[in-house]
């Protein structure tokens, strides 16, 4: 999918927990417009055949007793209860808890400041630099510090989160300031990035295409233009994208050494 | 206009309690919430801090504190006395207890007072760590409605006790109301000491 | 002349031996509750008129990105395009004051303290003095939070929400006082004398309701505004006090470098944030949400009573389902307190919180469909009366349907993962305040002037405004909830940065020429307002409407000490003899 097609309604879904959440949504509403339009019609007949005119009186004895809408009152607690115990509860333990294991996965960092967002590649070695408060500035805006050994392979993308499809990919997500939210829209993610804690999170796209990051929390004056790009691209691509970064980064002496796939 | 609102001066048959009374249970659990928060957020800070006191008593005056307690408690007691007291119809002992509870409620506040300067004076600011932060807040937010009791009680003693002469059982309610907050006031401290200064 | 009776019909102050007050004793610095909800209900609506202008000017930059706003944009900014600064305090002070500084002082300050004491055959409110202090506290904390525009860092800008870091980072100042004369302290500051205003309020309406009822009014027996009032003034002494905690510490780590909120390793603009850290922002979430998700029920729950009296009267049958309704009033207000993070489950939260989270929201749907289907019921067997106030009683129904059922999506956590913080939110909450809450108040205007007046509204002016509001105000809200399933998130100062906001722009300018039409079919309301007092038709008795309750004894307007001679409650509300008759609760049948 090159140009993803938005609109008025939900937006594609390329991600592998979408199809559940959108089905939630889906059917959360058609309970909804079941109940509404019930509601409405009994309303306005009601509106219309017990209106004041000549020769009708109201029944003032207040006897009359309605059993259907205490069928229907008990319908929608079960209903809600079924949503709640069937859909939601299980897809939130799905999406929030059951991780994929790390050595199947690429773990990206994921860092929310005021306005943008950086990715931080652990590098072939897999494992993350140490972050230093001290060390950042404008050219490290999360504080690497290259001369850990663990930090020199690492890529740091600025507002661009590049993967591969259909692979497991966890984010840990933070943020220096503020709190900022991590929104892909097509991938149906959102997480808020909390000052002080490292929040995780994953998905896996089964489409590739050109999308976007958005910030879901508001976090300042530049909050309207915290937009990132979310590039998933085939195996191929990506692999040619890392190896671009890995050279400008450690010169030839990179792809010296065997990849060794799973870090990627 | 205050002749017609009922249930000033009488207990309301099916409540029991004069309006007064009334909202000042009303009051009191809002307070109780209002302190509940910081309770809480007393809680929160320590859980997750890394640099808290092992022991409240390494780093503020336990025994200053426990003076403190007692001049509280004991504040309690002259309240109530002053109360009984205008039960009794002597408006003397009223005066007497009532000075007692405001002079050991000074008594309260020259000892925090104390303790805040020497605090300051080690370079101990709420600003210094997540403590300070919330031992400043909670015992400052007692402190002011300690002084907020003070004011009402040295009214209560003074211009205010001249309405026993008019409305002797409206002003024993005022004085039973006086007394409840007061209670309040003690209560929340003998939470407060504990949770700060021994654990 | 009603004025003329207005002036003979006032009783004496006791305490004053006789003498008439003073103007300004009379009508500034009143005791008396009428007086006061008169005061609390004429700022209230300037507050509504002050904060739906702020969102006005939004709405040009949301419908026309980067324009100059016509004719007065020059006043604002250089270039006349709304900056993105102006754009979030505009946005903070317009949630800020809806609520604070509207809705709740028109529902509970203005209804409430006009009614309650009418209403359970009270002369006034347990302490009158309290109440006029606690008007004079609402309106110092009203000038606090206008104030607060003209700080050199301009207004709070943060949200009505406030949270930190960004609260406590955003327009800071230089040292104590500097610190403090910004408008994120200000906004801090308003709220303490707001909160403490509805802290002093709510005690009185509990305690008048409860001990100063009339011989025969028992509780069962109280009319359903009663119930709702009472029900709000103890979500609000209960909830409130947990944000006035939260508000001085936020206040705290703005001006007093603590970190309550603050965590460790802030870098804010590249520089770290000097301050001990050790906090946590997630603390002040649920400080401010354990109050302000009781708070959207004191948003409703006057309104609530509103149209239950309303439909009563004109549905000329009893309300059906009294004791349901009682009792699903009084659940409400008790799971109002033990749902709150569903306001927070992007924040990082487990299996086990979010699921007991999602089950109390889904419980709290219960009642609040009872109440709504007490209403629809009561519509069976009637004989309705197209009264202006009918018709924005009977447009809040649809319109609370739709605010409530659009919560059930966004309190499941599943579904809330896409739906968090965009637009669907906006709109949800919108139509619970503004076609349901709002459109309530304004039926009470209406319901309720002739009462106040001893005049009625006009009848043609009113059918305009509500045919204009209830289109033009679907117009604004309707379309949101498309534009939050697009994924458009909330309090972006321009979408089309985004591609899939650019997609859903066109509805934001049916948005906004939505909002400008609701704008203009508020003046006939506020014309008519005005105008009534003195011209409107008079109303020939002291119970023109027909109503059974105790407000409709007295005579129009009320004296000074409400009822000149006693009252009695003889029934409950809401009821007819057998041959049909109103039975009103103080006529002791013949």
């Amino acid at each position: 999918m090159e140009q993803p097609k938005y609109g008025f309604w939900l937006p594609p879904n390329i991600s592998t927990h979408g199809a559940e959440i959108d089905n939630l949504i889906s059917a959360v509403h058609w309970f909804m417009a079941v109940l509404f339009i019930g509601w409405g019609l009994y309303l306005v007949y009601c509106l219309f055949k017990f209106r004041e005119r000549p020769g009708h009186e109201a029944d003032v004895t207040g006897n009359a007793h309605f059993i259907l809408p205490k069928y229907i009152e008990i319908g929608i607690i079960v209903i809600e209860a079924c949503l709640l115990i069937f859909f939601s509860a299980p897809i939130w333990a799905r999406v929030k808890q059951d991780f994929p294991k790390e050595s199947e996965a690429l773990v990206v960092k994921v860092t929310a400041e005021q306005f943008a967002w950086t990715i931080h590649y652990p590098g072939r070695d897999g494992k993350f630099g140490q972050l230093k408060n001290e060390l950042i500035d404008g050219t490290n805006p999360t504080g690497l510090d290259r001369n850990d050994p663990n930090g020199v392979d690492d890529i740091i993308s600025p507002n661009f989160l590049n993967i591969p499809v259909n692979k497991k990919i966890i984010v840990q997500l933070s943020a220096k300031d503020v709190i900022h939210n991590f929104f892909l829209p097509v991938m149906r993610v959102k997480q808020d990035a909390i000052p002080g804690m490292t929040i995780p999170l994953w998905f896996e796209a089964t489409q590739t295409g050109k999308f976007e990051i958005a910030c879901a929390q508001l976090c300042g004056v530049g909050h309207t233009q915290m937009r990132g790009f979310f590039n998933v691209m085939t195996q191929e691509e990506y692999d040619a994208w890392y190896n671009e970064e890995e050279k400008s980064l450690l010169g030839d002496a990179a792809t010296a050494t065997e990849p060794t796939g799973e870090n990627k | 206009m205050s002749a017609l609102i009922p249930y000033i001066d009488e207990p309301h048959p099916v409540t029991g309690v004069t309006n007064a009374k009334l909202g000042m249970w009303l009051f009191l659990a809002s307070e109780v919430m209002l302190f509940g928060a910081l309770f809480s957020t007393l809680i929160i800070m320590r859980t997750s801090a890394t640099d808290w006191p092992a022991h409240g008593s390494d780093v503020l005056n336990v025994p200053l504190a426990t003076l403190n307690t007692v001049f509280l408690i004991t504040s309690s007691v002259t309240i109530v006395l002053s109360w009984a007291a205008l039960k009794m119809k002597d408006l003397k002992k009223f005066k007497f207890n009532m000075g007692l509870t405001i002079l050991l409620s000074f008594g309260f506040l020259v000892i925090k007072y104390i303790e805040y300067t020497s605090k300051f004076h080690h370079g101990h600011f709420p600003s210094t760590s997540t403590f300070y932060a919330v031992y400043f807040t909670l015992t400052g937010l007692h402190g002011l409605h300690v002084i907020g009791g003070i004011i009402t009680n040295l009214y209560l003693i003074g211009p205010g006790s001249k309405m026993w002469e008019k409305e002797p059982e409206r002003f024993t309610g005022r004085i039973e109301c006086a007394g409840l907050y007061w209670h309040f006031v003690d209560l929340v401290w003998i939470f407060l000491f504990p949770a700060l200064y021994l654990l | 002349m009603s004025h003329d009776s207005h002036n003979h019909s006032h009783g004496h102050d006791h305490s004053h031996g006789g003498h008439e007050l003073p103007f300004w004793r009379k009508y500034i610095f009143s005791t008396d509750h009428k007086v006061i909800g008169l005061q609390y209900g004429i700022t209230a609506v300037f507050f509504l008129l002050f904060g739906f202008s702020l969102m006005l000017l939004m709405r040009w930059q949301l419908a026309f990105p980067k324009q100059a706003i016509p004719l007065i944009g020059k006043l604002f900014t250089e270039d006349g395009v709304l900056s993105p600064e102006l754009y979030n305090q505009f946005g903070a002070m317009h949630g800020t004051i809806m609520v604070f500084l509207g809705v709740v002082p028109l529902a509970v300050g203005a209804f409430g303290n006009y009614l309650v004491p009418l209403q359970v055959g009270a002369h006034d409110m347990a302490f009158p003095k309290l109440n006029m202090m606690s008007y004079w506290v609402y309106f110092v904390g009203g000038i606090v939070m206008l104030l607060s525009f003209m700080t050199p860092t301009g207004a709070a800008a943060s949200g009505w929400t406030s949270y930190p870091p960004l609260s406590v980072v955003n327009g800071p100042g230089e040292g104590f006082w500097g610190g403090l004369f910004t408008g994120q302290s200000m906004w801090l500051l308003g709220m303490v004398f707001l909160i403490t205003s509805s802290l002093l309020g709510s005690v009185n309406t509990i305690v008048t309701a409860i001990q100063l009822r009339v011989k025969g009014l028992s509780f069962m027996r109280w009319p359903v505004l009663v119930w709702a009032q009472v029900t709000t003034a103890f979500l609000l002494l209960l909830a409130f006090p947990p944000l006035e905690a939260a508000g001085i510490m936020q206040l705290m780590d703005r001006v007093g470098g603590t970190s309550f909120f603050m965590p460790s390793g802030l870098v804010v603009s590249g520089e770290a944030w000097k301050a001990s850290g050790g906090g946590n922002p997630i603390l002040w979430q649920h400080l401010f949400w354990f109050l302000a998700h009781p708070e959207v029920y004191v948003l409703i729950l006057p309104a609530v009573g509103i149209v239950g009296e309303i439909i009563a009267v004109n549905t000329k049958k009893p309300l059906y389902g009294y004791k349901t309704l009682v009792y699903s009033v009084l659940f409400l207000g008790f799971m109002s307190f033990i749902v709150w993070a569903h306001h927070m489950f992007m924040t990082g939260m487990g299996v086990t919180m979010s699921t007991f989270f999602q089950a109390t929201t889904m419980i709290i749907s219960v009642p609040s469909v009872i109440i709504l289907t007490t209403y629809l019921l009561t519509l069976w067997g009637a004989s309705i009366r197209y009264t202006v106030p009918m018709l924005f009683a009977t447009a809040f129904l649809p319109m609370f349907a739709i605010g409530g059922l659009t919560g059930l999506p966004l309190g499941l956590t599943a579904s809330d993962i896409h739906l968090h913080d965009t637009y669907y939110v906006i709109g949800h909450f919108h139509y619970v305040v503004a076609p349901g809450t709002l459109f309530a108040l304004m039926a009470g205007v209406y319901h309720w002037y002739p009462k106040i007046s001893g005049r009625f509204m006009s009848d043609t002016l009113g059918k305009i405004h509500f045919w204009l509001s209830v289109i033009a105000i679907n117009g604004v809200f309707m379309p949101m909830f498309f534009m939050g399933m697009a994924g458009v998130s909330r309090r972006l100062y321009d979408q089309t940065v985004y591609a899939h906001g650019l997609a859903a722009q066109p509805l934001n300018v049916i948005m906004s020429v939505s909002a400008w039409i609701l704008a203009i079919a508020q003046l006939p309301f506020l014309y008519n307002m005005a105008t009534s007092w003195k011209w409107g038709k008079k109303a020939e008795s002291n119970n023109p409407w027909g109503a059974t309750t105790l407000e409709w004894a007295a005579s129009s307007p009320p004296p000074h000490e409400n009822f000149t001679t006693p009252v009695e409650v003889y029934r409950a509300p809401y009821e007819y003899s057998s041959n049909k008759k109103l039975l009103p609760q103080f006529v002791q049948e013949a």
